[in-house]
């Protein structure tokens, strides 16, 4: 099948917003000013786990210059019900716990108090009058340690749901699920060779820049108004109106330029606080967060404890793989460890498969999406095991992963059937690109591969163009853009407007200006909002090809349109003509395009990553790293690129440095950007990218979503090449210097194997 | 309530006064009392380079520095980059290479990169790493923005 061609898609406009980002004119969250504006500040506990005995804010109320001070007490006590988070349900007590804590502070961080006041130093000052009496309690910070008998009970109410039942079983698993295929037992029968391992990966942050944020106005008129950088603008209107109690046409969500999000920016923890700040005080309220809060109180992504065992044939193909995967969900229940047990060994074609998955509460942040949440854990493990079977079998590690590779009308374990995937394809261009072609060579230096595998998600989307009598368009949309996205939607606008990317001004908007719209999130941007754009085009075009025969006195059905020129017979007439000429065929066109697409397509990713690892103090270079991924079509290939770079250097920080450092009570060690150590551009080569394009079936224009995949398999990668440098494989991430020199130094390990830098 | 202090300084080549308290950052001060926003806050601890300023000759993170300390100084904010219109050769370099994507580090990246230019008009990769190292970018691995300063330090070169 050959490709389409296409005029705009493919191609490398400037981004619409690009000059506004370059020149600091975008507003982002913590930009927006208002007449009459306060400042909120949130207290924090201490304490990772401990009862509330009392909160007394008389001192702080009574503070020069603070305005109000609210607690949980303020919000209404609705009844309990399940909420949509934007990636994920939840009880709505947990999203009103989180906000602020009421009876128990579960994690250190958790918000007890908001303050008001004239400026943020005078609303920190007054804080720290608010007094709180509390009882500590022992803390459990791991899955193992929080799954032990004896362990504290971090939710009283908690019972563990077991294979999609409720129990009665009190402790701190909120949720025990398996997914089974084929036999597991006779799988292993037939394997020649079994390789088992045990893994724990720490907790990461998402490491967005911009701190979260949030201004709200309870105006006069009843409504509240809120102005926040978030992922999702109608996920902030929708819990908000839960929390407090509103419909949601009561509240509107402005959202403003967003500084990274990574799936943290997707939980609510500052509007609902800020606007009941604002109730009481009759004046808008902006409380940012302090990169601390950031790390104590948002995010993170789930440490894990991981055991894998696959089994193969000495010919290379895999006769059965088990996982047991328990994953820290944070201070509530919803650890992403059900995308890890779907994309655990979602690369390989198997026969007998058995996955164990558990979500397990630990006095630690409630964790947040983290792009392809879930899986780069699984895949590091899975992958790490894959590695090994290769190596122990003597064939190339990218040979083994084809001979076992999932395809078209490959079942996963958890049920899914593929459709047309680029799995292989993605193996494919692996193994031809330059960087695997050319040998690794010196010493102490080692290549590791890993594939990784993200089914990405649809949701609805919504937009409307509107045609403009110079030929150009309005494209109102409502997916914020964290990447590029304004463009990419437009481009598809465009192609099928047959104008130029340039020539569509597209244009993101508040809750109230457009159609629901879910997160930017799971890929999902320019495959969703992208085919609502789609629509919209295709709906305009309908009825300019109407206004073209109006004009030409014929049938509609009778006028074609490509390139951006309309033609009957041998009239013909440009897009642009065609625009300057509406208000006498009838006045505007506007096209809407609403969509709930089915069609995902997932997306595969492999990394290759050549390193050195120095002998003598433990560090790893990246020398070279290659990031190939299957991009359905590339709508804009250098923002394409863009994804797959920062999606590996996120994965090699997790893979060597990035850690949550906590003390036994519970407190984050390193809570700053200097002391959780995210790689910088000296840390870095480039970072090479092949884009695959595999067409997703399921969308107009092939469309897969490439923001996650690509951090799926880097981690696996890097610790795959460590090994193959120094001789011994490392189990746990972060990779860091003394880990390293702790596995090489440990009876058995491989110290004399490496070359001293100075002989 | 702390006594306000008046400072009388120089923004992006214009005379600029105003009050502030003495524990104010500069990063504050610009933001919230100049109202010059394109100055970003990603830490306020100097560790993340969005707030980077040049103060007279210098780059600083203006997290670390005092609205107070502005007396009588020059300071240049990404505001002041382009000339008018036009917009510096770094700020086109970075929209044709992509270079942004959420785009919050990127006036703390254009303000240290072309401090480095005005200095080193060659500098190659590696120093160009170096230099850009206090700077985090957590969206693009750097690579485009390591390309669009690259891309500005060869035109100079030609
Ligand atoms: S805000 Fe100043 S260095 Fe981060
Ligand atoms: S572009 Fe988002 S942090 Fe650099």
């Amino acid at each position: 099948m050959s490709m389409p061609t296409y005029k705009v898609i493919g191609t490398r406009p400037v981004r619409h917003d690009g000059a506004d980002k370059v020149t600091g004119r975008a507003i982002y969250g913590a930009d927006v000013q208002l007449a009459g504006m306060l400042h909120g500040y949130v207290l924090r506990s201490p304490h990772a786990h401990a009862r509330i005995l009392r909160i007394d804010t008389g001192k702080a109320q009574a503070f020069p210059g603070v305005m109000a001070v609210v607690t949980a007490d303020d919000f209404p006590r609705t009844p309990d019900r399940i909420v949509d988070l934007g990636e994920g349900e939840t009880p709505l007590s947990c999203v009103r716990g989180n906000m602020l804590a009421r009876g128990k502070v579960l994690y250190r961080g958790h918000a007890i108090a908001a303050v008001a006041a004239v400026n943020m130093h005078v609303a920190e000052e007054a804080a720290s009058l608010i007094e709180v009496d509390y009882e500590p309690l022992a803390c459990a910070l791991t899955a193992p340690d929080a799954m032990r008998a004896d362990a504290p009970v971090i939710h009283g109410s908690l019972r563990m749901k077991e294979l999609g039942a409720p129990t009665d079983t009190p402790g701190n698993v909120a949720e025990h699920f398996r997914h089974v295929k084929g036999d597991i037992e006779k799988g292993f029968a037939e394997a020649d060779l079994i390789v088992e391992r045990e893994f724990d990966t720490a907790t990461v942050h998402q490491g967005y820049i911009e701190p979260q944020n949030a201004t709200a106005l309870w105006n006069n008129d009843g409504r509240v108004l809120i102005w926040c950088s978030t992922q999702g603008a109608f996920v902030v209107r929708d819990v908000t109106a839960c929390v407090l109690d509103l419909p949601v046409s009561q509240v509107k969500v402005t959202p403003t330029e967003i500084g990274g999000g990574f799936g943290g920016k997707i939980p609510v923890y500052l509007e609902p606080v800020a606007a009941m700040l604002s109730k009481k005080t009759g004046r808008p309220v902006k409380i940012v967060m302090s990169r601390k809060d950031v790390f104590e109180a948002t995010g993170p992504t789930p440490g894990s404890h991981m055991k894998v065992k696959i089994g193969a044939r000495k010919d290379g193909r895999i006769t059965a793989a088990q996982a047991y995967l328990a994953f820290e969900a944070g201070a509530y229940p919803g650890a992403m460890v059900g995308p890890a047990g779907m994309t655990v060994f979602a690369a390989y074609d198997l026969e007998h498969v058995t996955i164990d998955g558990y979500d397990v509460v630990v006095n630690k942040p409630s964790t947040a999406a983290y792009r392809a949440p879930g899986a780069p854990n699984a895949a590091f493990a899975t992958e790490s095991v894959v590695d090994e079977l290769a190596q122990k079998l003597g064939i190339d590690p990218i040979e083994f992963r084809l001979k076992n590779a999932a395809k078209e009308g490959t079942r996963r374990a958890d049920g899914p059937k593929f459709r047309k995937i680029g799995c292989v394809e993605v193996l494919e261009a692996m193994k031809n690109s330059p960087h695997y072609k050319t040998p690794l060579q010196g010493p102490n230096r080692g290549r590791g591969v890993a594939l990784g595998f993200w089914f990405n998600v649809g949701l609805p989307s919504s937009c409307t163009i509107s045609v403009n009598s110079d030929g150009t368009v309005n494209l109102v949309e409502g997916s914020t853009d964290i990447g590029g996205t304004r463009t990419s939607i437009a481009m598809q606008a465009a192609e099928v407007l047959g104008i130029a990317a340039e020539a569509v001004q597209p244009t993101v908007v508040d809750t109230d200006s457009v159609g629901f719209t879910a997160v930017t999130g799971g890929s999902r941007t320019t495959f969703a909002t992208g085919w609502a754009a789609y629509e919209a085009a295709q709906d305009v075009m309908r009825q300019l090809k109407e206004r073209a025969a109006k004009l030409w006195e014929t049938e509609a059905a009778g006028v074609e349109a490509a390139g951006g020129v309309f033609r009957s017979g041998d009239r013909s007439m440009s897009f642009a003509e065609l625009a300057a000429r509406l208000g006498e065929t009838g006045g505007p066109v506007v096209g809407r395009g609403a969509v709930n697409p089915r069609g995902v397509g997932g997306s595969f990713a492999g990394s290759i990553a050549d390193v050195e690892v120095d002998p003598e103090t433990g560090k790893t270079t990246i020398l070279r790293f290659t990031c190939v991924q299957d991009a359905g079509k590339a709508i804009h290939p250098s923002y394409v690129e863009g994804q797959m770079q920062g999606g590996s250097v996120q994965g090699i920080g997790w893979a060597l440095n990035e850690e949550y450092w906590m003390s036994e009570q519970g407190a984050m060690m390193n809570s700053s950007l200097l002391d959780y150590r995210m790689p910088t551009s000296l840390d870095l080569p480039m970072i090479e990218t092949c884009i695959v394009e595999v067409p997703n079936p399921g969308h107009p224009f092939g469309v897969r979503g490439v923001g996650e995949a690509n951090i799926v398999p880097p981690a696996a990668a890097v610790a795959n090449a460590v090994c193959h440098a120094a001789g011994v494989r490392l189990f746990r991430l972060p990779m860091n210097p003394p880990a390293i020199m702790e596995a090489l130094w440990k009876p058995g390990g491989k110290s004399s194997q490496l070359v001293p830098r100075n002989p | 309530m702390q006594r306000k202090v008046h400072v009388r300084t120089t923004i992006n080549n214009q005379a600029v006064e105003f009050l502030c308290e003495p524990r104010q950052s500069l990063l504050e001060c610009l933001r919230d009392i100049v109202g010059l926003t394109g100055t970003k806050e990603g830490c306020n601890d100097g560790n993340c380079g969005s707030c980077t300023v040049v103060l007279d000759d210098r780059i600083v993170t203006s997290c670390l520095v005092l609205g107070v300390e502005a007396e009588g100084r020059k300071i240049t904010t990404i505001e002041g980059i382009a000339a008018g219109n036009q917009l510096h050769r770094l700020q086109q370099a970075f929209l044709t290479n992509a270079a942004l994507q959420c785009g919050i580090c990127t006036p703390g990246f254009i303000v240290a990169a072309k401090a480095l230019l005005d200095s080193e008009p060659n500098p190659d990769e590696e120093r160009i790493r170096l230099w850009l190292a206090g700077n985090l970018c957590r969206c693009t691995g750097y690579d485009k923005i390591v390309r669009a300063v690259s891309e500005c330090a060869r035109e100079a070169k030609a």
